[in-house]
């Protein structure tokens, strides 16, 4: 490069630190764009990425689309979800065996087993409807996998922006129970 | 006069001014942490500390109290000595640095002949403290930010001292108040109509000596979590950070007096004015914070020697020549 070149350059340089100043001044008056939390809350929090929960389904809001094809347990990198389906009674899978361990740790230790049985009568409109479905918020990160990868939408991160808790337990759902509650409030 | 309590008249009124000082000192790191934490934030357009007080206000209070509250603690293997002295090294100049500085026309700690040269000689003080933390710590960040802000100072350094010379050839002075009333009230007539490119290279180098952002490297905290006072907890850091503060104050107010007209203004010229001046160039500094990240170490030596110290060379020389004609 020329001297001139060099010269120019730095100009230019100059003037785009101006306009830098210019653009933080602006927004230095402008409005503030947060709220005074514990005072205020966010309206709208349909963006928001809380903790996956279930689907209902439009003609049984208590029971989740879900059709138990284990692709969300499957697909999570941090082992986070856990369910059975009655149909793969009565040895009551559990993910280890339905998937082998893709790290090769103690599944005992990674996983949970489900061994509960169904309740009568839950899940009636599809064979194939879980009978419990964990998930473990403690390792999840969030990643959207298993939102993605169920076939009949059955997943969704949910809006729960105000969590807190002194207990790792309180952060494994039990998200059957969770459709169902909310089926109930609505 | 009788000297109270058989303390000799002078002896009294050095702990008085030292005390007062201090008080000043520490004032004025309250109100900067307070309004730095608060232009972040409008900048970010976020409130900044709003809970503690109204806006905020106590905010600095509540993290003053808590820094004097934490424990201290020396790593294993650092060098006990000069990992404490070097905190009040660094804090030590600060009370001669603000002697000759006229903040109105009486108001001057010290009259002083070579005003200016001792605040550049003791401002350089700063840096060793810096060194001293690094190499005492045992902490690799440290030592790195050590080693950078050593290089930074030397680079800086000059172009600094060229930019302030050619004020200083210019009333055939080193003494601040000469050169304060040798300005007028009017924006027009101070230095910085004459001066500019001095202002200029004095303000970006001030930036740097300062360590402030954009050449904030000797604490880079995303390279070295927090540089050379990554291992001061408590009141070790809090000297530091007051410190920089203070460094801050007397580059400003150094800046003020050479280039914006000192306490001089339009109406009712005095020590307002002055302060005024100050904190405006303070809150432009903290702007600058705030609007440009941080540079690389290789863009940093580079703009002071291939830039700011041909640019200072040739701004003395254009003077020197205009001086003698
Ligand atoms: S969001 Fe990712 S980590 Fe969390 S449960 Fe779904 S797949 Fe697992
Ligand atoms: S991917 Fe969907 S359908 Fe398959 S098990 Fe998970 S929630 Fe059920």
């Amino acid at each position: 490069m020329t001297m001139f070149q060099e010269i120019r350059k730095a100009i230019q340089g100059l003037w785009s630190l101006l306009v830098g100043l210019k653009i933080t001044g602006h927004a230095f008056f402008q409005k503030q764009s947060t709220v005074h939390y514990p005072r205020k809350t966010v309206p709208n929090l349909a963006t928001y990425r809380g903790h996956i929960e279930l689907v209902g389904r439009e003609d049984a809001p208590g029971t989740p689309k879900c059709i138990s094809c284990y692709k969300c347990a499957v697909g999570c990198p941090s082992n986070c979800i856990s369910l059975s389906c009655p149909e793969d009674q009565p040895s009551a899978k559990t993910r280890a065996q339905v998937v082998p361990d893709p790290l090769g740790q103690d599944p005992a230790f990674r996983l949970t087993p489900f061994k509960v049985p169904p309740p009568e009568g839950v899940g009636a409109p599809s064979k194939r409807t879980p009978a419990t479905f964990h998930l473990d918020y403690n390792y999840c990160s969030l990643c959207g996998l298993c939102v993605q990868n169920c076939p009949v939408d059955s997943l969704r991160f949910s809006e729960d922006v105000y969590l807190a808790g002194f207990t790792k337990q309180e952060f494994e759902y039990d998200l059957l129970t969770r459709l169902r509650g909310q089926a109930g409030n609505s | 006069m009788t000297p109270p309590f058989g303390i000799p008249v002078e002896l009294f009124a050095i702990f008085l001014a030292l005390a007062l000082l201090a008080g000043f000192v520490g004032l004025n790191g309250l109100v900067l942490v307070y309004l730095e934490r608060k232009v972040a934030g409008h900048i970010q357009r976020r409130p900044g500390p709003f809970e503690v007080g109204p806006h905020g206000l106590l905010q600095p209070l509540a993290d003053a109290l808590k820094l004097v509250g934490k424990q201290l603690i020396t790593p294993r293997g650092a060098d006990k000595w000069l990992f404490w002295t070097a905190p009040i090294i660094s804090f030590a100049p600060v009370f001669v640095l603000f002697l000759p500085i006229p903040f109105g026309p009486i108001l001057t700690a010290m009259e002083l002949d070579l005003g200016l040269l001792l605040i550049l000689a003791f401002a350089g003080i700063n840096v060793l403290a810096l060194c001293l933390a690094g190499w005492s710590s045992e902490n690799k960040w440290s030592l790195l930010g050590a080693a950078r802000a050593v290089a930074q100072s030397v680079a800086y350094e000059i172009p600094l001292l060229l930019a302030v010379l050619a004020i200083a050839f210019q009333y055939g002075s080193l003494n601040l108040s000469t050169i304060v009333s040798g300005q007028g009230a009017w924006p027009w007539q101070w230095n910085i109509m004459v001066q500019p490119l001095a202002f200029f290279i004095y303000f970006v180098c001030a930036l740097a000596e300062t360590n402030r952002a954009p050449f904030d490297l000797p604490e880079a905290e995303s390279e070295l979590t927090a540089g050379f006072h990554t291992e001061y907890s408590g009141m070790g850091f809090g000297i530091f950070f007051l410190a920089e503060y203070a460094n801050m104050i007397v580059v400003c107010s150094v800046a003020t007096a050479l280039f914006l007209g000192g306490w001089h203004g339009p109406v009712a010229s005095g020590v307002w004015w002055f302060l005024a001046k100050v904190y405006l160039l303070l809150l432009v500094m903290m702007w600058f914070r705030w609007t440009y990240p941080r540079v690389r170490f290789d863009q940093l030596l580079n703009l002071s020697w291939k830039w700011l110290l041909p640019l200072a060379l040739v701004n003395l020389i254009v003077t020197l020549v205009l001086v003698k004609l």
